[in-house]
């Protein structure tokens, strides 16, 4: 393949995955700024939220949109509510201390993933998309003419991976709209800040920390549920997810909303066109490194302030 | 019991008291005192089955799962092995090479299994075969990888019920170089079953005067595939691909979504759709294509009564799925190694007599003395011809033409396609 194309195609690849993990990524950023909790089990309420969508989307029947809509708004829901329940039981418990609150997440991520396995099962199940057409793309090269328009051998994409990235955009500014704009949005920033000042002022920071958790979890699992129809619901899909989150996390700065939608464009990308010209385990490590880099250089991340 | 000297010292010697010893230890192992008893003896014959529950190879260990208990229920119904019934002992290695290893030490030391038998996964027959060589327990495995005939384990380890990845490309190369094309992009799992494939198709096809342009490997455990692709050049006539894994579904949609209307001739394993409905939506494309199967998925025009048979002792419908669920289909070209090693087991173990775990170097003896297998209810996939010195068996290959939504029967090998000059003889190799 020539480059042009291929750069296009690994470019697509990339912002594809970029988008999916900036939404997750959010999610795991938007806990840690607010709740100081690290959640080791992020990448499991993702894979809820695959699994719900399969579980919803056949359930319901008639045209795949139909399911696929339900799941949209079913499988966050539900997904949101059990990680504000997770939080009601267990993480309110410890006193949100960290090391407790990493060793507690790391049990409700293997509680999740066995649950899921024993109930749902070990097989990776298709969801269909509410649409799915191949796109050739075109591509211009010097020809007999001068100048001419072609299609490339392997060059195109799908209507449902360009959904995807428009998706995931218009959530992500969803997002920043209630975090920036909205009276919640104020509430958690004040929680954030300093949550005893903010119980002075009256909120109910307890609250605010369930409805965070669960918002994590939910933001995880839209992401699942934009992907499951392009890689299926899987168990064991929470773990590629939960490390990329963590590298993007660190790399935007924890707890840096537009640090981490940065870095996951970066390392989304980077990663795509990586694979595609070297390998997919070079991207890895390239990735794991750039981590290591930004520890030892700005530990606080690119966006993140100095904690003093 | 410390016996007294035997003669007529009245005193107590190390001589006297090691040669009642040893003669008490001759007389336990001699056949006959001892056997004896245990052969009126109804205690359940204990297999070990190393099943891949979870983890990548689930759908395998599903079907693995069904196919042994029916071939299990079936030998138990006609008197059992020796008069004794077979019991399975079935312990989830989780597709994990490690757990593939406790598995195999759990059966030998805590279940007291008299074998062990069924792995799939080549990385899990790697990591369990050595355990079960130092334990001296008889490993039968189902797995299709070139590491039992390539000398790599030992003794003990043996594949007696399915072909193996060398003999099956070879057998498969010519048609492809005759039908399809000579040049070949070849996309592959990268771990040992995938790296067979790399190095013996590159051979066979090179020997029909084709060549691989190309050599793609994908991690496994790999779940997004369109990355891959553009590195198949534009030159290639034939993509040749085996995927395996629980996202192989989405694996052959990208290829398709990939290619689009100007696809290059494809000749996959069906192991990159075992477990999958070749109806799914976005596998279209695929009409037209071709598949190696183990054994015909769905059942063919000239069907067997040995296949009619064997398909409703499973449980499979005439479309490769499961009777009690059409969605639920099968890993048909790969389980029936199960039945057929269950059966040679059984042959095994009858020819030598076998009574317990004592008895297990004769029992790997009495396979090592088969040979010819013709096709019967044991044998329903074909005739098979099992080569002692490499435990390894050889058969017929299928070649499937997708037509109509059904894989249809275009091609089966004679089984001299697959035979190949031996590489190991474990049968020098001491216990």
């Amino acid at each position: 393949m020539d480059f042009g194309p291929y750069l296009i195609l690994a470019s697509i690849e990339g912002a594809v995955q970029a988008a999916v993990l900036a939404l997750t990524a959010v999610g795991l950023s938007l806990v840690f700024g607010v709740m100081r909790v690290v959640n080791v089990a992020h990448g499991e309420f993702y894979m809820i939220g695959a699994v719900l969508a399969w579980w919803v989307s056949t359930s319901v029947g008639g045209h795949p949109a139909v399911g696929f809509i339900a799941a949209l708004v079913l499988a966050p829901l539900v997904a949101g509510a059990l990680a504000a329940l997770c939080d009601f039981l267990i993480l309110r418990r410890v006193d949100y201390d960290p090391e407790s609150t990493i060793v507690a997440t790391i049990g409700l991520l293997y509680i999740i993933q066995q649950t899921t396995l024993m109930t749902y099962g070990p097989d990776a199940r298709p969801i269909e998309p509410p649409f799915n057409e191949r796109i050739a793309l075109p591509w211009v090269q010097y020809g007999e003419n001068g100048l001419e328009w072609y299609y490339p051998w392997g060059f195109g994409t799908t209507t449902y991976k360009l959904f995807v990235i428009v998706a995931a955009i218009l959530l992500l500014v969803g997002v920043w709209a209630v975090l920036a704009r909205t009276r919640i949005g104020m509430i958690l920033r004040a929680s954030q800040l300093d949550p005893d000042m903010a119980r002075a002022f009256g909120v109910n920071v307890d609250r605010v920390y369930a409805l965070v958790f669960g918002a994590g979890a939910a933001l995880a699992a839209l992401a699942a549920v934009l992907i499951a129809p392009i890689q299926q619901a899987h168990y064991l899909m929470g773990g590629d997810p939960l490390l990329l989150s963590f590298i993007v996390v660190i790399i935007g700065g924890l707890g840096s909303v537009a640090g981490t939608v940065v870095a996951a464009v970066l390392i989304g990308m980077s990663d795509g066109v990586i694979s595609m010209f070297f390998s997919p385990t070079l991207a890895k490590i390239i990735a794991t490194m750039l981590v290591a880099f930004v520890l030892i250089f700005r530990p606080q991340g690119i966006f993140g302030k100095r904690v003093a | 019991m410390m016996p007294k000297g035997k003669n007529n010292s009245s005193m107590f010697t190390r001589r006297g008291a090691l040669s009642v010893l040893g003669a008490g230890a001759a007389a336990t192992t001699a056949p006959g005192v001892f056997g004896y008893a245990q052969a009126q003896s109804s205690e359940p014959i204990k297999i070990g089955f190393q099943v891949h529950r979870t983890g990548i190879g689930a759908a395998y260990g599903r079907w693995y799962d069904r196919t042994t208990t029916a071939a299990v229920a079936k030998i138990n119904d006609a008197g059992g092995i020796n008069g004794r019934p077979i019991e399975i002992v079935a312990e989830d290695d989780g597709t994990d090479p490690k757990r593939g290893a406790e598995v195999i030490e759990k059966f030998a030391t805590r279940h007291n299994c008299d074998i062990a038998f069924g792995t799939l996964f080549s990385h899990v027959v790697y990591g369990s075969s050595p355990r079960a060589g130092e334990l001296k327990l008889p490993y039968f495995v189902v797995s299709e990888g070139h590491h039992v005939a390539s000398g790599a384990l030992n003794r003990y380890t043996l594949q007696p019920g399915i072909t193996d990845v060398k003999s099956q490309v070879q057998a498969m190369a010519p048609y492809v170089a005759d039908n399809l094309g000579k040049k070949v992009t070849m996309i592959f799992p990268d771990f040992a079953f995938g790296h067979d494939h790399r190095d013996f198709f590159s051979a066979a096809i090179e020997a029909q005067g084709g060549e691989v342009v190309a050599k793609i490997a994908i991690p496994p455990t790999e779940t997004s595939f369109t990355k891959y692709f553009p590195k198949i050049p534009a030159s290639t006539e034939v993509v040749y691909h085996v995927m395996v894994g629980p996202a192989v579904l989405t694996f052959v949609k990208e290829m398709g979504e990939f290619f689009g209307p100007s696809a290059p001739q494809i000749f996959g394993f069906i192991d990159s759709l075992e477990a999958v409905d070749i109806t799914s939506p976005g596998l279209q494309f695929l009409e037209g294509s071709y598949f190696w199967e183990g054994f015909p998925r769905y059942a063919q025009p000239n069907q067997t009564e040995f296949d009619k048979a064997y398909r409703t002792a499973v449980g499979v419908d005439d479309n490769g799925a499961s009777v009690s669920d059409s969605a639920d289909v099968s890993t048909y070209a790969h389980m029936f190694g199960c039945w057929e090693t269950l059966y040679i087991i059984k042959a095994g173990m009858e020819a030598s007599g076998y009574q317990g775990p004592a008895d297990r170097a004769k029992l790997i003896e009495a396979v090592e003395a088969m040979s010819d297998m013709p096709e019967s209810h044991e044998h329903p996939q074909g005739l098979k011809k099992f080569n002692g010195k490499t435990h390894q068996t050889f058969g017929l290959q299928y070649i499937s033409k997708v037509e109509g939504g059904r894989l249809n029967l275009v091609h089966t090998t004679s089984l001299e396609d697959g035979l190949y000059e031996d590489e190991v003889d474990y049968t020098t190799k001491s216990f």
